[in-house]
């Protein structure tokens, strides 16, 4: 492959479920704390596949958040945020593919209201089922390399795991089960849920992960529009950085200045 | 008959069907985006006006909001 083909993303693309993405930064759409914001947020950030969620209807409520979204051109990924059991995981992709006439799921099968940390046995029978309802299934995972393998035994079209907690912010505590994960799997892998900030996305990008999703690191900072930006850029630098090949980390120092005729006097 | 629509206790008329249960809910127009259960089985949108509800019901009425 030329040198210049590494450099952009369009011929560099993310597939999952069969279909190219030239971004590789997943936007959650949950915290902005407007629809305008969200809007201009999604548009700075070059996002491609976009979170939603179902709760029970509001009838105060105003402005239509799939009207938004279908305005931008990206892909909707429902999610099942909320869900602490397989059936009622599976009840709600079920209302979402009906909601949303899509067959992308973002699957999430919580077992602590505190840590919000995946119910792994829970997140494998609700993926099993979904698999075999056709559904296009991405599922939010621990940083566990054994429950990707089986994510990926089951069918699910992308493995997701956590870098820390849910809008924690406190990034990749696990680096090294990441880099397993990724260079074990057969599927896309996506960083989900802990980066605070662009050299997170960076840092995921540069173990290998095939994309990073982001929703409270830009819906809750400061400048939403801004950041989105600078995790769209650490996300592009870190997987520029993965494919040109990182040199050793080494102890010792070594020159990069020649010895050979240095002076003497 | 009583039937629960969203966790509310909702007089509905006997024989009344998941069409009548949304619209109790006098929201705006809705497009896509929403969806529906009863007794924790979703009900398609194009049988929303056939499904009938049964004393007891208990309706989910659900639609897209931020998130994830």
């Amino acid at each position: 492959m030329a040198t210049q083909d590494l450099t952009t993303a369009a011929a560099d693309p993310m597939v999952i479920g069969g279909q190219e993405f030239s971004s590789r930064l997943l936007l959650g759409t949950g915290g902005f704390r407007s629809l305008e914001t969200m809007t201009a947020a999604i548009e700075a950030s070059g996002s491609q596949m976009v979170t939603l969620a179902l709760r029970r209807v509001d009838p105060s409520s105003r402005g239509s958040i799939v009207d938004a979204l279908d305005s931008l051109g990206v892909l909707l990924l429902p999610n099942t945020a909320g869900c602490y059991t397989a059936r009622d995981a599976v009840l709600t992709a079920k209302l979402a593919r009906e909601a949303f006439e899509t067959n992308w799921i973002k699957l999430e099968v919580i077992g602590d209201d505190r840590l919000l940390l995946p119910d792994a046995p829970a997140l494998l029978e609700a993926a099993e089922e979904l698999v075999d309802e056709g559904f296009i299934v991405m599922p939010y995972t621990n940083d566990d390399p054994i429950t990707a393998r089986r994510l990926e035994d089951i069918g699910c079209a992308a493995v997701m795991p956590l870098g820390s907690p849910i809008g924690s912010g406190m990034g990749l505590s696990n680096p090294y089960n990441l880099r397993i994960i990724r260079e074990r799997a057969g599927i896309p892998v996506i960083l989900d849920a802990g980066v605070g900030t662009a050299s997170d996305a960076a840092l995921a990008m540069e173990l290998g992960c095939d994309g990073v999703l982001c929703a409270s690191a830009i819906s809750r900072s400061e400048h939403p529009v801004i950041m989105a930006q600078a995790i769209a850029q650490g996300v592009s630098s870190g997987r520029l950085a993965h494919r040109a090949g990182r040199i050793p980390k080494r102890l010792y120092a070594e020159a990069s200045t020649p010895v050979e005729g240095t002076p003497e006097f | 008959m009583k039937v629960t629509i969203n966790g509310t206790d909702t007089e509905l008329r006997t024989g009344a069907t998941v069409q009548a249960a949304i619209d109790s809910l006098a929201l705006p127009a809705q497009g896509r985006g929403v969806a529906v259960a009863v007794d924790a089985e979703v009900v398609p949108r194009g049988q929303w006006e056939s499904t009938l509800l049964e004393e007891g019901s208990r309706v989910e009425v659900l639609r897209a909001i931020q998130g994830g």
